[in-house]
């Protein structure tokens, strides 16, 4: 199997914190202090339920947070640069050059009038790397061919893809000028089990071949266990959890995350009685003093309630936010 | 099956003609929605009902309901014929089957509180006699479903809500006519996984307080494998195996239902399991395949599957599957 702990580091984030600002409000933070590194060919996956600021992470990174968004503090590095001090031109160019972006539910944003074809090509062409138009053609065919689309559906518009083959046409899109990292927010989501399987299947077979870097943004901890090398729980805009794939399913640490797979079904064990969290994720401005997952923690004892935890090493890069981990 | 069953459905049949292009050409060819499916529900069972999308499980529970008008077949309630039920008969027919559907966020009027929302199939149904009996039937329905003590949601509106509260307020609104089924078309997909599984205990639970028949239909496996008694797959408007929940996990005797339960992801790294991915989609449900529907892209499919069109056959007791090379 691949082993992504040791090759080289594309993506390093650092104590990124983002608020989202309003006039007459305080500053919600959307996300705390989180840190993370992504190496070559490793699947990432990020893990949250609704509202944990797993979409405002990925928008930070790739600055194209919405316009009350602040980056407030933290680094990105993508290979030695520093992301965020780049101009908006230079970050233009490493957008889809160096790190693309399948927002959720992109496949639905594709242009009902244009050809899937010519929407990959215009990719190619915002970014001056189209050459002729026969080197143009021929590298929308191969983006095609790549993602298992034949290139004589090149001329077909979305109308006329099944919704497995528009996913397949966006991440075709997101591979245009050869980026190392891919973020897939919830790109299975609304897909059948059948076209879930083949897209992730695309997506190991992507990192294989092109040595591709992917964070995978999701709820689904079936899809994380079957194609992740390490995951990152997030939980209230912190990190709850954060290790590699082995040891968040088999020794997690965080209360959250031991509940959270708990609750989640697990075709292996169907005689396994669910246990539902008590209560709901909390709101950005509506956040509990102590731990973020306090109030729902089966754990939680005194000290819980008044002082956040700090990210405490369990070992090696395996970290849980969590008293009980401090005291262990 | 737990005692007789509730409901009986006989070579049901839904086919959506689908009109041709200019006024010479009749309307000759038809979407085979549902084609011909039988399955019975027992008294106080949970039947899950797994299907890829376009397969016709919704399909089949809107004609269930009488919300689609069956082409063939016949559907039977307590030994009752409700095929063709019009007016009066069908509305009484439907206090006894309710549907949970997927999307509380649109299921429920904005406008409405939740106490009002819960009590209008009451009023519908003329079942309350007094403004008291009605207010003490929604808090009854409230509190089984989950949403306690009830007074502190009466008067909320569902935007001050969460989805799975929601949820729970549309299963009240099913509980409030004290139904005997209850279909619920993916009740939990639009959920976090943390939430899901309180719905899911939630009607296990109703199931087995009340021996209320669950007809569950879902996409995901998964979440009805933890508390369905049987389950059935469709494939393109037809079941393709049927039986106990536990033995077609452990020995699905069809190619489809095979590879559906292989790529099914399992929350556990160490299970990385050789998965059957079948290629493309399901073919398009108006041109059907000949012989066996599910044979372009069986990964096992002989000649003899392109000519016969497989029925439902017993592999074991109270397990069928319709393939021909079984």
């Amino acid at each position: 199997m691949f082993d992504f702990k040791h090759a080289p580091i594309l993506l390093d984030i650092g104590h990124l914190s983002v608020d989202y600002v309003s006039r007459d409000q305080p500053p919600a933070h959307a996300v705390v202090d989180v840190s993370f590194v992504l190496r070559e060919g490793e699947i990432l996956g990020l893990v949250g339920e609704s509202g944990c600021g797993k979409t405002t992470l990925m928008l930070s990174l790739m600055r194209l947070l919405p316009a009350a968004g602040r980056i407030v503090d933290g680094q990105v590095n993508f290979v030695g640069r520093d992301l965020l001090s780049l101009s908006e031109a230079e970050m233009t160019d490493v957008r889809w050059k160096d790190i693309a972006i399948i927002f959720q539910g992109a496949m639905n944003a594709l242009n009902p009038v244009r050809t899937i074809g010519d929407q990959i090509a215009e990719v190619i062409v915002r970014h001056n790397l189209a050459g002729n138009k026969n080197v143009l053609d021929q590298r929308v065919s191969e983006l095609l061919e790549l993602v298992g689309i034949g290139a004589n559906r090149k001329n077909q518009y979305p109308h006329q893809y099944s919704g497995g083959m528009r996913q397949r046409a966006m991440i075709a899109m997101a591979l245009a000028c050869a980026p190392q990292v891919v973020i897939a927010d919830e790109p299975t989501t609304a897909l059948d089990v059948m076209i879930q399987a083949q897209i992730l299947e695309l997506l190991m077979k992507l990192r294989q071949k092109l040595g591709l870097a992917v964070i995978l943004v999701t709820h689904d901890l079936g899809v994380v266990a079957e194609i992740c090398d390490s995951v990152l729980v997030m939980y209230g805009g912190v990190t709850a959890e954060y290790a590699d794939v082995n040891t968040i399913y088999n020794h997690p640490q965080h209360p959250y995350t031991q509940q959270l797979l708990g609750a989640f079904p697990d075709l292996s064990r169907p005689r396994d009685e669910l246990i539902a969290i008590p209560g709901y994720p909390p709101r950005l401005d509506a956040l509990p003093p102590g731990c973020r997952f306090a109030p729902r923690c089966s754990a939680a004892f005194g000290r819980c309630h008044y002082q956040q935890p700090a990210l405490h090493r369990v070992d090696g890069f395996h970290v849980a936010s969590c008293h009980l981990v401090e005291s262990r | 099956m737990t005692g007789a069953s509730i409901l009986e459905v006989r070579h049901l049949r839904k086919l959506f003609p689908v009109k041709g292009a200019g006024i010479w050409r009749a309307a000759d060819k038809s979407v085979h929605a549902v084609d011909d499916v039988s399955f019975e529900l027992g008294r106080g069972e949970v039947l899950a009902l797994v299907g890829e999308s376009g397969c016709g499980k919704s399909t089949l529970a809107l004609t269930l309901m009488g919300l689609e008008t069956a082409t063939e077949g016949t559907v039977l309630f307590d030994g009752q014929d409700i095929t063709h039920l019009q007016g009066q008969a069908m509305k009484e027919m439907r206090r006894h089957i309710q549907m949970v559907f997927q999307d509380p966020y649109e299921s429920l009027n904005p406008l409405i509180t939740v106490g009002e929302l819960v009590a209008e199939p009451l009023v519908v149904h003329r079942l309350a006699q007094s403004r008291e009996e009605r207010a003490s039937r929604v808090r009854q329905a409230l509190e089984d479903a989950g949403l306690k003590p009830a007074e502190t949601f009466v008067n909320r509106f569902p935007h001050e809500l969460s989805g799975g509260q929601r949820q729970r307020v549309v299963i009240a609104g099913a509980l409030v006519l004290e139904p005997i089924i209850l279909l619920a078309d993916e009740p939990v997909s639009m959920l976090d996984v943390s939430i899901r599984a309180e719905i899911l205990n939630l009607l296990a639970e109703l199931r087995a307080r009340r021996g209320i028949s669950i007809l569950f239909i879902t996409h995901d496996l998964g979440t009805a494998a933890h508390f369905a008694d049987r389950v059935a797959v469709m494939y393109l408007g037809r079941i393709v195996e049927m039986g106990p929940m536990r033995q077609v996990l452990a020995n699905p005797a069809h190619p489809y239902a095979r590879a559906l339960l292989s790529v099914i992801p399992v929350p556990n790294p160490r299970q990385r399991r050789e998965r059957i991915i079948l290629e493309g989609d399901p073919p398009n449900p108006i041109d059907l395949p000949p012989g066996c529907r599910f044979h372009p892209r069986c990964p096992i499919a002989q000649p003899v599957c392109l000519e016969q069109d497989p029925a439902l056959n017993e592999v074991s007791p109270g397990h069928q599957a319709a393939c021909l090379l079984l």
